[in-house]
């Protein structure tokens, strides 16, 4: 009965105000930061590209039971607009890294973030959707940056071209 | 260096733990700052199994993401096969009939115990306790099998299709069930015996890798590491998708949030799954466990798929004509477009058999031909084997997801491993780590 509310209604907020509006969520009750994460959408031609989600629960601690979910939206560019909610949620601090990791979106009061799933080396960010699937990078593939001698490992679809 | 009460300085240690530490099941890294045994610092460094599942489902068609999923959680890939087709399922507006929920369900709750056996076992037998790990692994190989007898694969299951299942149950599958229950209930109940009351096991596991529950829940955990603090919260009970909603299942919590609190909440957990899976083999309807494909395309078909400009396949059907016109505006999933109206991939035994399985199959996987959803997204999760497994799918209209992001039950926990290790020795890294359950497959993806 409950499973449309998994997502929760959706929230718009701007980003300029993410961790106001957010604490004041927070006041209300959503007690869990359930997820955090970001889609690209550099191919719709929307401005600003990245869209930040926040989803967020209240969760009855006495109970058990989910009393509510919220979908939090954020449309941001680049820039570093948004600030980090991780002294709201502590999970938001990898969160924030990976989203930082994957999409190149900064926080302002984060300069100094770390990625969490690639290596330091690593260049670009790789669930942007201007970097291709077949790229390489050394560290991962020969040093010399040589695409890695495989008959089908680099044409896995040719529509997408690659470098 | 740091001083001491005293004015002492005294030297800390750094020490690497892993990547390739046989405790560290998979690949992690910890760095830990000692002084003494005693940790002050932990720093996790996570990523070495990143196998970009995300930016590979974004360039695969729907159905042909079911296989990735399958490396997500590798002890319960059932699981997230049954997470990620549900949630395609939602964004398409497809219900699944009965008989293939039920058939979910007790892929689930046989992935869920195996799962637990896994963990479970793997950190007895960190702290020493070899023969509990011998006889969980051997309960979990008779699992293996009927998995095996289900799906074709031990472990790379790629279960689902969107709509529904790949097979039905086999014939004896219920028979083979209940005496394969016996064995694991005889073998957790031995295993139960050699660890519960272990005064070796208990002085390792009791009162180490503590995390109270507003800690748990600031941290985003879920599954048995929540309900080890005394949180019942499970997504099976606050939102029962497929057939939980019939069944009768308890929840098991803890209340001190240790690591002996989450053995046990593991232990209690798989009874509870068995108990399912048999309720299931009872209450399981007759039918159809899929949607099927139709065979044979409608005229109107025929006419829509000009109409949506695909004109390429058209001269190879031939239109079938309702002389009563009956039925004929009726469709399926009228939310999705495909061709010949099914989204469901046909049988194997159809495929290989008939031309109409065999292009329909063709069809459904040759890209930009398959399932077109509408642009929408949505999020849903289900309970794998530790906690909240959540897959938030954006689609643009075409025929594969624009964007999958996977919500890894396990990464939270390992979020809170500063939290659950500082002050604590160093030997308790070893139960704490195994309590949390980290599969690199999932928390790396």
């Amino acid at each position: 009965m409950s499973e449309s509310l998994l997502r929760g209604e959706r929230r718009d907020v701007p980003a300029t105000s993410n961790l106001e509006e957010l604490s004041k969520l927070k006041a209300e009750g959503f007690s869990m930061l359930v997820d955090m994460t970001c889609v690209d959408y550099l191919p719709q031609g929307k401005t600003p590209r990245f869209d930040m989600i926040y989803r967020l629960m209240k969760l009855d601690v006495s109970t058990g039971q989910d009393r509510g979910r919220l979908e939090v939206h954020c449309a941001v560019d680049e820039l570093p607009v948004l600030r980090s909610v991780a002294g709201l949620w502590p999970n938001a601090d990898w969160l924030e890294r990976e989203v930082w990791d994957m999409f190149g979106v900064k926080f302002a009061d984060r300069p100094g973030i770390k990625r969490l799933l690639m290596y330091e080396e690593f260049t670009g960010h790789a669930l942007r959707k201007d970097y291709p699937i077949v790229r390489r990078q050394p560290l991962i593939g020969p040093h010399s940056g040589d695409k890695a001698d495989s008959p089908s490992f680099n044409i896995l679809r040719p529509t997408i071209t690659g470098e | 260096m740091m001083s001491d009460t005293s004015g002492r300085s005294q030297k800390t240690y750094m020490l690497n733990m892993g990547p390739a530490h046989p405790a560290m099941h998979g690949v992690v890294r910890l760095v830990l700052e000692l002084q003494g045994e005693k940790i002050i610092d932990v720093d996790a460094e996570i990523g070495y199994l990143h196998r970009a599942f995300e930016k590979h489902a974004e360039n695969e068609t729907w159905n042909n993401v079911v296989p990735w999923t399958d490396r997500l959680n590798y002890v319960s890939p059932l699981i997230n096969n049954v997470g990620y087709a549900m949630a395609v399922e939602r964004l398409a507006g497809i219900e699944v009939p009965e008989r293939g929920q039920y058939i979910r369900v007790i892929a689930s709750e046989i992935s869920r115990v195996t799962d637990h056996l896994t963990c479970v076992g793997a950190s007895a037998m960190e702290l020493g306790a070899f023969t509990v790990f011998l006889y969980m692994i051997k309960a979990r190989e008779y699992l293996y099998q009927l998995v095996d007898n289900l799906t074709g694969a031990r472990v790379t299951t790629s279960f689902t299709r969107v709509g529904g299942v790949k097979g039905d149950l086999p014939a004896d599958f219920a028979e083979k069930f209940r005496a394969i229950a016996k064995e694991v209930r005889t073998a957790v109940a031995e295993s139960g015996q050699l660890l519960t009351r272990n005064r070796i096991f208990m002085d390792r596991m009791e009162g180490t890798g503590i995390l109270s529950s507003a800690d748990a829940i600031a941290y985003g955990i879920t599954g048995p590491f929540l309900r080890s603090t005394g949180v019942s919260y499970d997504v099976r009970r606050s939102h029962p998708y497929a057939v939980y909603g019939k069944l009768d299942f308890e929840i098991p919590v803890g209340s001190t949030g240790d690591n002996y609190d989450r053995y046990l909440c593991r232990m209690a957990e798989i009874e509870q799954s068995l108990r399912l899976v048999e309720q299931c083999l009872e209450q399981i309807p007759e039918g159809k466990h899929s949607l099927e494909p139709k065979e044979i395309k409608h005229a109107y078909e025929i006419q829509d798929a000009g109409k949506f400009g695909d004109t390429a396949l058209l001269a190879k059907y031939a239109a079938k004509v309702d002389q009563t016109l009956e039925g004929m505006s009726k469709d399926d999933q009228p939310n999705t477009r495909v061709l010949d109206r099914t989204i469901t991939l046909p049988s194997k035994e159809s495929t290989y058999s008939n031309i109409e399985g065999l292009m329909n199959h063709f069809e459904l996987v040759m890209w930009s031909w398959g399932v077109k959803i509408p642009p929408s997204q949505t999020y849903f999760a289900v309970e794998g084997g530790n906690g909240e497994l959540g897959f938030h799918l954006v689609s643009d209209g075409g025929d594969g997801p624009y964007r999958v992001r996977c919500r890894p039950p396990c990464l939270f926990p390992m979020a809170a491993l500063k939290k659950l290790l500082v002050g604590g020795q160093i030997a308790d890294v070893i139960p704490t780590f195994g309590s949390v359950n980290m599969i690199a497959g999932e928390l790396d993806r």
